[in-house]
């Protein structure tokens, strides 16, 4: 039997179970709320409830045969993902874009191509390479390197990421938004042409699963198994 | 699977074959301050090393090259002129994207060295020829590039100290330095920068901006990089051939760059004393843009030596580094050369044969 992991708590986990109602599979969590079990009405599926951010490792190691999580999380955490895990359904819910921001000051600062330029005065003045603070180091880098900005560094921040320029621990942040608006508070601004990745809630299958049994599932669900 | 004793016996025997070429053996630690390699190499050395945390020293990476320690070591009390050769593992991460290859390069693996600090004008030809000759029994395709003669091109270009200065920094990043070449090429068209209101937040400053909104205000006015220069520069580039035949080529082309004639001519010097080292120039690939493949600290010769296999790094690369020795000499610098091979390719080669 296919074992389905769904994030414990929250928007995402009631978005999820929507998701599925939808499709005629009702999840929900058996006994108090404080338990980390559900039950499954509909399908022959065992379900477990995780952290979000602990999915993508529970996939690879095919300790969990399905799972729910932002696909931002899956390429973030899991390096060489296709490898370990293939994408069954995006979701429609959870949308949230990976953006670099810079502080709304820099009204020099329009494009990536000037905060290229901007890197590299930064380190000539300051003697030290211009602080990204961010928790999403192997996207950034990539996506860095791939549009070949050099002259900066990453600090690690795995919250109130926003508060780092303010703090003078970081000169620009690589972070989720959705709104914007916490960004807009902390007077910083997004660079339009550096969305480094657009994430959504995704439905992911692990490759150690079985591929039939999954097949078997997705048509019950009416996708593209 | 060639195991790892034989890989370290082939490494011995090149590090006995660097001794008898005059070097004296070093040992570099295996775990460096992490702050040198940082600003060096930037964020690629975070992707690459394996960087951890000591209690008392702080940031540590395990060593993923020896030229870092070497020239540290030289900078801080080596006499001169200095042969230095050493053998032991380097340490890199392998992160490849979306998908895994089916044979991921290893974590670790050994670097057979050899390094030459000198004011000698024939050392770039000793350590080639020094290479060439352990290599040759396994057939591999050997390549040179030097940056020196790109280097003086791009320093040849009418344009403005700020605009060199900008192509000279990103040669190495090949898509940025077309996109600034093609945007040079043509007129600046004006900013309109819009104004905001937003209070002002973080360390850069505002007279830094200033500074820089000043330089982007005086791009309308100057003169485009006239469209011939682009081209030379593209063909430059683009010279790929036998050394001989790339010698005529860069002669032709420094006919139109006459700031490049120099380098051409150490180039030139260089293949002869090879030459007479033994090693037919034919059999070496020239392609100008070699470098900028390779590691950003290297401003002169390059080379690799590369065997049949496509999924392979090269089994032997180095280049001349004469700018590293300045950055980490503190004052000092020293011209600077070398080279490092991978024991373990040698191995796997013999065992194939």
């Amino acid at each position: 039997m296919l074992k389905l992991g769904v994030p414990s708590k929250g928007r995402l986990m009631e978005d999820t179970f929507g998701w599925f109602a939808d499709r005629g599979i009702t999840l929900s969590r058996s006994g108090s709320d404080r338990e980390y079990a559900g039950r499954v009405e509909g399908a022959d599926l065992v379900l477990v409830l995780l952290s979000a951010g602990e999915i993508p490792r529970e996939l690879a190691a095919g300790r969990i045969d399905l799972g729910v999580t932002g696909s931002d999380l899956v390429r973030e955490k899991l390096a060489g993902w296709r490898s370990d895990v293939r994408e069954i359904a995006p979701m429609g819910f959870g949308h949230a874009d990976l953006v670099l921001a810079v502080p709304a000051c820099w009204r020099d600062c329009e494009t990536l191509d000037d905060f290229a330029a901007i890197t590299r005065q930064f380190r000539s003045d300051h003697g030290f390479r211009l602080r990204i603070a961010t928790k999403y180091h192997r996207l950034v880098r990539a996506f860095l390197s791939e549009a070949e900005v050099a002259d900066y560094q990453l600090v690690d921040s795995q919250g109130a990421t926003e508060g780092t320029v303010a703090n003078l621990t970081a000169e620009a942040i690589a972070d989720i938004t959705s709104s914007g608006a916490t960004l807009r508070a902390n007077h910083l601004k997004v660079l339009p042409d550096a969305l480094i990745h657009s994430s959504q809630a995704t439905l992911f299958a692990s490759l150690r699963a079985d591929d039939a049994e999954v097949a078997s599932f997705a048509r019950r669900l009416n996708l593209p198994g | 699977m060639v195991g790892k004793a034989a890989k370290l016996q082939a490494g011995q025997r090149l590090l006995a074959a660097f001794r008898d070429a005059g070097a004296v053996e070093v040992a570099p630690d295996i775990l460096l301050d992490a702050g040198t390699l940082l600003d060096l190499y930037g964020e690629d050395i975070r992707a690459r090393a394996y960087v951890t945390t000591d209690p008392v020293r702080g940031e540590v990476v395990l060593r993923p090259d020896f030229t870092v320690p070497v020239v540290q070591m030289q900078m801080r009390d080596g006499a001169e002129p200095a042969r230095y050769c050493y053998l032991g593992e380097v340490f890199r991460k392998q992160d490849h994207g979306d998908t895994r290859p089916d044979h991921p390069r290893d974590n670790e693996y050994l670097q057979a060295g050899f390094e030459i600090f000198a004011r000698d004008p024939e050392a770039d030809a000793e350590i080639f020829a020094l290479f060439h000759r352990l290599l040759l029994p396994y057939g591999l395709s050997a390549a040179m590039g030097d940056m020196d003669i790109l280097l003086d091109a791009i320093r040849a270009l009418p344009v403005s100290d700020a605009r060199r200065g900008a192509l000279l920094h990103h040669v190495w990043r090949p898509i940025r330095f077309s996109r600034l070449l093609a945007r040079y090429s043509r007129p600046a068209a004006p900013r309109n920068l819009s104004q905001t209101d937003a209070p002002w937040t973080g360390l850069r400053t505002g007279p830094q901006m200033e500074a820089r909104i000043a330089l982007l205000e005086t791009q309308p006015d100057e003169t485009p990089l006239p469209a011939i220069w682009a081209d030379r520069l593209t063909r430059l580039f683009a010279v790929d051939a036998p050394a001989p035949e790339a010698v005529t080529a860069l002669r032709g082309l420094a006919d139109e760059i006459p700031q490049i004639a120099e380098a051409v001519d150490r180039l030139a010097t260089r293949l002869d004393q090879i030459a007479s080292r033994g090693v037919d120039p034919a059999t070496i690939r020239f392609a100008a843009s070699h470098g900028r493949e390779t590691m950003e600290y290297y401003d002169g010769m390059t080379f690799t030596f590369a065997a049949d296999h496509p999924d392979w790094p090269p089994v032997a690369s180095g280049g001349r580094y004469d700018a590293l020795t300045a950055q980490l000499g503190q004052g000092r610098a020293i011209p600077a050369v070398g080279g490092i091979i991978r024991p373990g390719l040698i191995a796997e080669l013999e065992a194939t044969c």
